[in-house]
């Protein structure tokens, strides 16, 4: 009887126990797997190309067929284009924010929200053609130069960042207590002193929590901003200029080079250099939360 | 005085708000109605079912179109059981502790990967090392690894958000814990699993920096009758194949086709009204299942029998 009972206590407990546990430790080791192998064809460069870690993070120079493996034009391009699309998109993300919450809670959820998922929804390359047909051209027409610009790969990665930053201050926005508001109101503040005083700044650690997803988001992507940067392998003279990020060149090169050539092992150290960066981001993230928890 | 200018402050600010609040609608109208209006005739069956050709304008995107159904199907044969196991491990089996923070730490640096560091991977694994080369299952895998964090996330809240007396009755009765989950849990938690299912669905659709290195940028000549072993039998999984969203960047990047760019825009139209029909049915199948359990008097007669109580 007892035999019986623990059979079918494996059967019917154990054995889901087991898969739905292997279910998350399989996140765990894909996610390691991702670092190792990625780390480990990155710093293969340094180790069997003999390129200087100084010299890539330094040099402007990015000539694979002199032997020049200078990567910072990729570094502060891709850096340049996510800070721009956060500035663009941090104060319209916010103001969204107040208006579903504060203005037009009913506007903002029968009309704005479902527009911000739709947003999102849309697809990078979408986002990229869309900007190849009628922003480049637009850019060119008022401004001269070609039109594949930095600024045209802030405006497409500011549209596309802006549902992430604007659904989490929603949240933020949302979660901040009532009393708050009504406190602010009795003393007799007006609807803008609330929000601006009290509001935002007991919203702030979620609202910070959201411009730097944004910015991880506007990092990472990759076909929408090299359809319209330009690509050119120099640092941009003006924001009409065109120049490259690292997430474009990956995109272009890798399947030109020949596997471990020191031209390939420099693109599998970009590769790195994205995916420690993209880890950075992860990590102010949860230093923001953490602070906002001690408060 | 300072009052009436506090006063006009809040009116200002207030028309901003609102002003930003149109722009938003706007563009996302613009943005739509600019698509729709450029690939205008993307419905035409010769376009849509059509092979396409290389050099000669009038072809069509078939065979990309099979491909990305195909690999939004594979896909989430891979992804579901994986997301709901996660999501069930989290929600129920995962003790508090440090094994669980660090759980949650690689589901957020899973989230975060860019897309295109995932598909290098790809192609480090199910390119290269298991010598497979380009394939749909390579995609299938990879857009996997991309949208599993997102899944877990959906089933560990949803199945969070059932209420503990339920699961305790449940228990009471005798059931495992297990039981409980397969029977209870998940039956209640079914609605909001079904709509994240739906919106990955057509994140899946459009993606394609993970693909350009996974999948490749090339579909054999298909052909329906051929041995499923063969790489131009449509349903065989260890075929190169490009699907939507890439052969729209190829053909903007690479293309020289005549048309190439009409092709690109058409394919763009395709694109956003799968995204937007994804839409729409997540919400009419949230609004249907909803319906469906308030219908059902069994919820509310246990609520009112434990209030009596």
């Amino acid at each position: 009887m007892k035999g019986k009972k623990s059979i079918n206590y494996v059967k019917s407990e154990y054995i889901g126990r087991t898969l739905s546990t292997f279910c998350g430790i399989l996140i765990v080791l894909v996610t390691l797997a991702i670092i190792v192998f990625i780390c480990e064809k990155g710093i293969q460069s340094f180790l069997q190309s003999n390129i200087s870690i100084g010299e890539m993070l330094t040099s402007t120079k990015w000539s694979p067929n002199n032997k020049e493996y200078g990567a910072l034009v990729f570094i502060l391009g891709s850096m340049l284009v996510s800070i721009g699309a956060v500035i663009i998109s941090a104060p319209i993300g916010i103001a969204i924010a107040i208006f579903n919450n504060y203005i037009s809670p009913k506007f903002g959820s029968t009309v704005l929200r479902p527009v911000l998922e739709l947003l999102v929804g849309v697809p990078s390359v979408v986002y990229g053609l869309l900007g190849v047909t009628i922003l480049v051209p637009l850019l060119r027409d008022n401004f001269g130069g070609v039109g594949f610009s930095l600024i045209a790969g802030i405006i497409v990665l500011s549209v596309m960042i802006l549902p992430t930053i604007a659904s989490i201050a929603d949240d933020a926005i949302r979660s901040v207590a009532p009393e708050y508001l009504e406190a602010s109101y009795g003393l007799g503040s007006t609807r803008w002193q609330a929000i601006s005083r009290v509001i935002i700044p007991s919203a702030k650690t979620g609202i910070l929590t959201g411009i730097v997803l944004g910015l991880a988001r506007a990092f990472g992507e990759a076909l929408a901003v090299q359809m319209v940067i330009g690509n050119t392998v120099k640092l941009p003279e003006s924001l009409y200029s065109p120049t490259a990020t690292l997430t474009g060149i990956l995109t272009m090169d890798m399947s030109n080079t020949l596997n471990g050539t020191a031209w390939n092992n420099a693109l599998w150290t970009l590769a790195m250099i994205l995916l420690l960066i993209s880890f950075v981001f992860i990590l102010i993230i949860r230093a923001i939360g953490k602070r906002g928890a001690h408060q | 005085m300072r009052n009436k200018n506090a006063r006009t402050v809040n009116n200002i600010w207030t028309g901003i708000f609102y002003a930003i609040a149109a722009l938003v609608v706007a563009l996302l109208v613009y943005l739509v109605v600019e698509i729709i209006a450029k690939g205008w005739g993307f419905w035409d069956p010769n376009f849509l079912f059509g092979k396409p050709s290389n050099t000669m304008a009038g072809g069509g995107i078939g065979p990309q179109l099979f491909n990305s159904f195909y690999m939004l199907v594979l896909t989430l044969i891979i992804s579901i059981p994986l997301g709901l196991g996660a999501g069930i491990y989290l929600a129920e089996y995962a003790k508090q502790g440090r094994f669980l923070n660090f759980v949650r730490l690689c589901i957020e640096t899973m989230a975060s990967l860019p897309s295109i560091v995932v598909g290098l991977f790809g192609l480090l694994i199910f390119v290269t090392f298991s010598g497979w080369g380009y394939t749909l299952i390579g995609g299938a895998l990879v857009i996997t690894i991309l949208n599993l964090p997102g899944l877990t996330r959906v089933c560990e809240s949803a199945i969070a958000s059932v209420p503990a007396s339920v699961k305790e009755a449940s228990l009471g009765l005798g059931a495992t814990k297990w039981q409980t989950i397969v029977k209870v849990v998940i039956p209640s938690a079914i609605q909001q699993i079904i709509t994240g299912v739906i919106l990955t669905a057509g994140r899946i659709f459009g993606e394609a920096a993970a693909l350009i290195y996974t999948a490749g940028l090339t579909t054999p000549m298909l052909n329906s009758n051929a041995d499923l072993t063969s790489p131009v039998n449509p349903f065989n999984i260890f075929r190169p194949a490009e699907t939507l969203a890439v052969h729209i960047w190829k053909l903007n990047s690479e293309g020289i086709v005549p048309d190439a760019r009409l092709i690109a825009t058409k394919s763009a139209a395709i694109l956003i009204i799968m995204v937007l029909l994804f839409n729409i049915v997540a919400r009419l199948v949230a609004k249907l299942l909803d319906s469906y359990f308030k219908g059902s008097t069994k919820m509310k007669k246990r609520k009112d029998v434990k209030s009596a109580a």
